[in-house]
């Protein structure tokens, strides 16, 4: 439980952690996934980066008709601010589910994405969300979908020296019903299957599902198959039972002492159905 | 209680916050990692990664090389230490010679093999990754089962069959009352691998005064003078020169009750540099390397008469023991024979143990230590025997029990229950909860097809251990009672409390006896440059027989304190109350301060009688104590998820007279917390090479606080005659009763589906499959 030597930079502007970065460089947000690594030495960087003096990372703000929320927002300020509760709900949702109140009072948004935990609740809630990502490098700024930015286990489309600096979501249009509903592993508090939802009802039909799904496999989705088959439908019992009955379709499932891969594919049927349930009642 | 004291208002029996939380809870406590000294450096342990390797060399120039590091020991300098020591002994019992460090081969992963020492932690930690180790790793078993099957690997060459030892134990006529039953049931039951986890590791500071040849080890332990006596033999110093110093200890469960490699070996070191010593066990290293608990496969037999009377009871009990014997290893399972017959009224029993060497960490005695596991085995198969004769399970246990006339009852354990009244606490769980009506409910419930249950537990457990020829290192207590000058009292314990409150309740004991203010009262423990003599705190000892040993101190004191006031009131005739000695004649008085100034005064002294005030005792208890309760819990089975939610917990316990019931409650619910750990989250997994898959509290699920019920917890109180105070422990019962309560109701919930037996941990996924109809 003793990190090796490490170098420990505070930089004071985005432009001056980015020439951080260079070289191999571990960003620093909440600490809450690398500082366990370095302390068991399965993480061992030469440098680390500590954004918290980075000005404009931490911040909450409604532009373009999306919230825009900055890499350094804690899981409690997502989970507690009224913007976010009331603007996207489902984001305040899968932040209250975050670990213990000592982890949402230190990890963060940028952080908890970036690291790309294969059982974090955050990317459920950003495929649902179709979030877009604003990443910095040196050559500049670029923007990429939640779909494109989570790649695999612990690996996201972010490259060498890039930093995630915002994530946007849409500003929920009332009607909009929502659910993250989540099967916890109990010693770690990671989702076994985090399943978060979207849908929109229009004239006693649905008119929009979204349905992203995390913990099952190597990496959080956007259920595609889920949403075609209940878009279009009253979204009762036996739609909502028939849509979610294929969440796990074509994914290799997870399989570890917590849960066996018939198991979580099992949850995931039954947390989809949970969570449809759910944003489809809000959504009346 | 037998008092003297007349006081309006008694303490004993009051509810009262415990002096030692301010400390506690404002961070002001000192644990050993608080502790510093000038030129201290620390130690890092170099930890085996194999469960069985051969180690073909190990190369510590590249550790030594690194600026900072003062020194590297391998096995080779520490061979001629002391072995690790057993202190249990039974009849055949295979000790393999258990050194400090490994010497040519290792037997479990997380068997030290070499200690850096360093300036600092991480320098020290640094060098153990330049330390290179030739491995050549071996086949290991880690499975109890699988340890015994022929051909298996042998975890110590010398002992093929991996048989640690065999024990047998047999009362009355077994055989032919399993021939005449009316009824025999039959169960594998498992009490699986559990890890303590105190809040506080493991750690160790050592001091070696080169001058006086002194050697002073902080440690974080439970019994400090037998970590003395014992380590001092190890490293070959006189007794007298080791001081042993148990400061702040967070929390131990037993693992802690007991004497590690680690302590002698900073012993060792702290000599050799001649410079203080720390070492702090990570987390991991406490998951590894200090001792487990429970690891249990049992095999029960019950019989039966057809009216439900209990005639036989068969137990073949498979103890895992893990690599090596540490302090009390092989003597853990031989409790849990002690106490397989429960509560009930049964004469004839037959129990076997095998103890299985694995490629484990020992394991030893852990919160209830071999009770839990036979409670967990009786409670379950009266459960058993019960659905099986269509018997209602309180129906059943009401008609075995012992009853209240029958005490003292010999039991066909060779026991003697001291006391008890079975039914109380049953009759009033059942009330409590609303039995009649929870049945209704779940009448009701069944029918709209959902899956409730309701299961109770009604166990009884061995606590005040214990009568000296009963234990390996005599089981009595002692406390020695100062009353200063100034009429303030300082009472030093020999056991060393770690969470149990005896700063509390001893207090609340010797204001009442002596008349004095509670805030008057300090308790001192876990010193013994301090402390005389004593044993320690463990097995629900400290206050039946540590708080017994100072009750009887201070009635030395309270006869020396009325000769003083006989002397000072003129009065022959004087007697003592409320902190004052008052003359039955004249009714003049004079105060405990005044008695105690007088006394070391000593202007003039009563005939025969020392100056001062102060008195020590060593109790030896006639017998142990036999508390006892019922516990009902109502869960509610998820089908679609196999989720388990505990909608109630009743929990009535019997642990004779209470000194402080916020106490007891507390130790209430820790234990059921702990039991409930069992019973749903909590296992050591280790896979088929030796590896712990579960070495992080990332996957070893000890229960948080927000998943624990809330604990309707109270109490009958039946006085043990074993004691004056008539208090007889409580820091196990909670988990004692908690985890059969807890698989009994969930085993009552999915009973209309054929179920039987659940093995713990009952996970979702578990109870998932048995709602499928797929096999646990």
């Amino acid at each position: 439980m003793i990190a090796q030597n490490f170098e420990y930079e505070t930089p004071a502007t985005l432009d001056e952690a980015l020439d951080l970065m260079e070289g191999g460089a571990k960003a620093l947000a909440g600490g809450m996934s690398l500082i366990p690594l370095m302390k068991l030495r399965l993480a061992a960087p030469e440098k680390v980066v500590d954004l918290r003096r980075v000005p404009g990372l931490n911040s909450i703000r409604t532009a373009d008709g999306r919230l825009h929320i900055g890499a350094m927002v804690t899981h409690y300020e997502l989970e507690s601010t009224p913007l976010v509760r009331t603007g996207c709900p489902l984001l305040a949702m899968a932040a209250a589910t975050i670990g213990d109140v000592q982890v949402r009072n230190l990890g963060t948004i940028g952080g908890s994405i970036a690291h790309a935990d294969p059982a974090a609740d955050y990317p459920a809630a950003l495929q649902a969300l179709e979030a877009v990502i604003r990443i910095a490098g040196k050559g500049g700024e670029r923007r990429m979908s939640a779909a494109e930015f989570f790649v695999d286990t612990f690996t996201t489309a972010l490259e060498p020296g890039e930093l995630v600096v915002e994530t946007s979501v849409p500003l929920e249009a009332a009607g909009t019903g929502v659910s993250y509903q989540k099967c916890t592993q109990p010693a770690s508090g990671f989702a076994l299957v985090g399943v978060a939802a979207r849908v929109i009802k229009e004239g006693g039909r649905v008119s929009l599902a979204r349905v992203g799904v995390t913990g099952l496999a190597g990496s959080s989705y956007r259920a595609g198959n889920v949403e075609t088959l209940l878009v279009g439908t009253a979204g009762g019992e036996e739609d909502v039972k028939k849509a979610a009955a294929v969440v796990a379709e074509g994914k290799e499932a997870n399989s570890d002492i917590h849960a066996s891969a018939d198991y979580r594919a099992h949850l995931a049927r039954v947390y989809t159905a949970r969570a449809l349930r759910a944003a489809l009642g809000m959504a009346g | 209680m037998a008092s003297t004291v007349t006081k309006t208002e008694t303490l004993f029996g009051k509810r009262m916050k415990r002096k030692e939380d301010p400390r506690l809870i404002t961070g002001t406590a000192t644990y050993v990692d608080d502790i510093q000294m000038p030129g201290m450096h620390h130690a890092v342990i170099l930890r085996s990664p194999y469960a069985a390797a051969r180690i073909r060399s190990i190369d510590t120039k590249r550790a030594l090389e690194l600026p900072g590091v003062a020194a590297v020991f391998t096995g080779a300098d520490v061979k001629d230490v002391g072995p690790v020591p057993c202190g249990a002994s039974l009849p055949g019992l295979r000790v393999p010679h258990h050194h400090v460090l490994a010497q040519d081969r290792t037997y479990f992963v997380g068997h030290p093999v070499a200690v850096v020492v360093a300036a600092d932690r991480y320098i020290a930690r640094d060098a153990v990754d330049r330390i290179e180790v030739d491995w050549e790793p071996l086949d290991a078993v880690a499975d109890p089962e699988k340890a015994l099957e022929a051909g298996a690997p042998a975890v110590h060459p010398q002992w093929p069959d991996n048989k640690a030892f065999d024990y047998h134990q047999e009362h009355g006529e077994v055989d032919k009352v399993f021939a005449e039953a009316d009824v025999v049931v039959k169960q594998r039951i498992t009490s699986q691998r559990l890890i303590p986890c105190a809040m506080e590791t493991r750690g160790v500071v050592a001091e070696w005064r080169s001058g006086e040849k002194a050697l002073t080890i902080y440690t974080s332990t439970q019994i400090p003078h037998l970590m003395r006596s014992l380590v001092a033999g190890m490293l070959g110093i006189p007794e007298n020169k080791l001081r042993a110093v148990a400061p702040e200890v967070g929390g131990g469960f037993g693992s802690k009750l007991n004497v590690y490699a680690e302590e002698a070996l900073m012993g060792f070191v702290a000599m050799k540099i001649g410079k203080p010593v720390k070492w702090i066990e990570s987390r991991r290293e406490n998951m590894l390397a200090t001792t487990h608990g429970r690891g249990h496969v049992d095999y029960y037999e019950i019989a039966a008469k057809k009216d439900g009377t209990i005639v036989g009871i068969k137990l073949k009990l498979i103890q895992d023991v893990g690599s090596y014997h540490q302090l009390l290893t092989p003597a853990i399972p031989t409790l849990s024979v002690l106490m397989m017959p429960g509560v009930y009224r049964c004469q004839n029993i037959r129990a076997d143990i095998v103890g299985v060497f694995t490629n484990c960490v020992p394991t030893d005695a852990y919160r209830g230590a071999g009770r839990p596991e036979a409670m967990h085995g009786i409670e379950r198969m009266v459960d058993i025997l019960a659905a099986e004769m269509k018997m209602d399970p309180a129906e059943l246990r009401l008609k075995n029990f012992i009853q209240p006339e029958e005490f003292p009852y010999a039991t066909a354990t060779g026991l003697t229950y001291d006391s008890g009244d079975y039914d109380k606490p049953l009759k009033k769980a059942l009330e409590i909860a609303g039995y009649a009506k929870l049945r209704e409910e779940q009448r009701a419930a069944r029918s709209a097809g959902r899956l409730m249950g309701i299961g109770l537990s009604t166990y009884g457990e061995i606590c005040a251990i214990g009568p000296s020829p009963a234990t390996p290192a005599g089981g009595w207590e002692s406390a020695t009672v100062r009353i200063e000058p100034s009429g303030k009292v300082t009472v030093h314990t020999g056991c060393s409390p770690h969470g149990q409150g005896e700063e509390t309740t001893f207090a609340q004991i010797a204001a009442d006896e002596l008349g004095v203010d509670i805030e008057d009262v300090i308790v001192l423990h876990g010193d013994t440059a301090i402390v005389q003599y004593g044993i320690g705190t463990f097995g629900s000892r400290g206050t039946a027989i540590g708080g017994t040993a100072m009750y009887f101190a201070i009635q030395e004191l309270k006869a020396k304190i009325k000769r003083f006031g006989a002397m000072m009131l003129g009065c022959d005739e004087v007697r003592f109350e409320d902190g004052r000695c008052v003359c039955g004649k004249t009714g003049k008085s004079v105060t405990i301060q005044e008695i105690a100034a007088a006394s070391y005064r000593a202007m003039k002294l009563p005939p025969n009688t020392e100056p001062g005030m102060v008195a020590t005792y060593f109790w030896e208890p006639p017998n142990f104590t036999f508390p006892f309760g019922a516990h009902i819990v109502v869960t509610e089975v998820d089908k679609e998820t196999g989720d388990i939610a505990v909608k109630r917990y009743v929990a009535v316990d019997d642990c004779g007279k209470i000194i402080n019931p916020l106490i007891v409650a507390g130790q209430i619910h820790g234990g059921v917390a702990q039991g409930l750990g069992q019973a749903l989250y909590e296992e050591a997994v280790y896979d088929d090479s030796g590896q712990l898959m579960t070495g992080e509290f990332m996957d070893y699920c000890v229960p948080k606080s927000t998943m624990v019920p809330w604990i309707e917890d109270s109490n009958t109180e039946t006085p043990t005659p074993v004691n004056p105070l008539g208090i007889k422990g409580v820091g196990e019962a909670g988990t004692i009763g908690c985890s059969p309560a807890v698989v009994n109701s969930v085993v009552d919930a999915l009973s209309p589906l054929g179920v039987r037996h659940i093995d713990m941990p009952m996970t979702p996924e578990k109870i998932w499959k048995l709602v499928r109809g797929g096999a646990a």
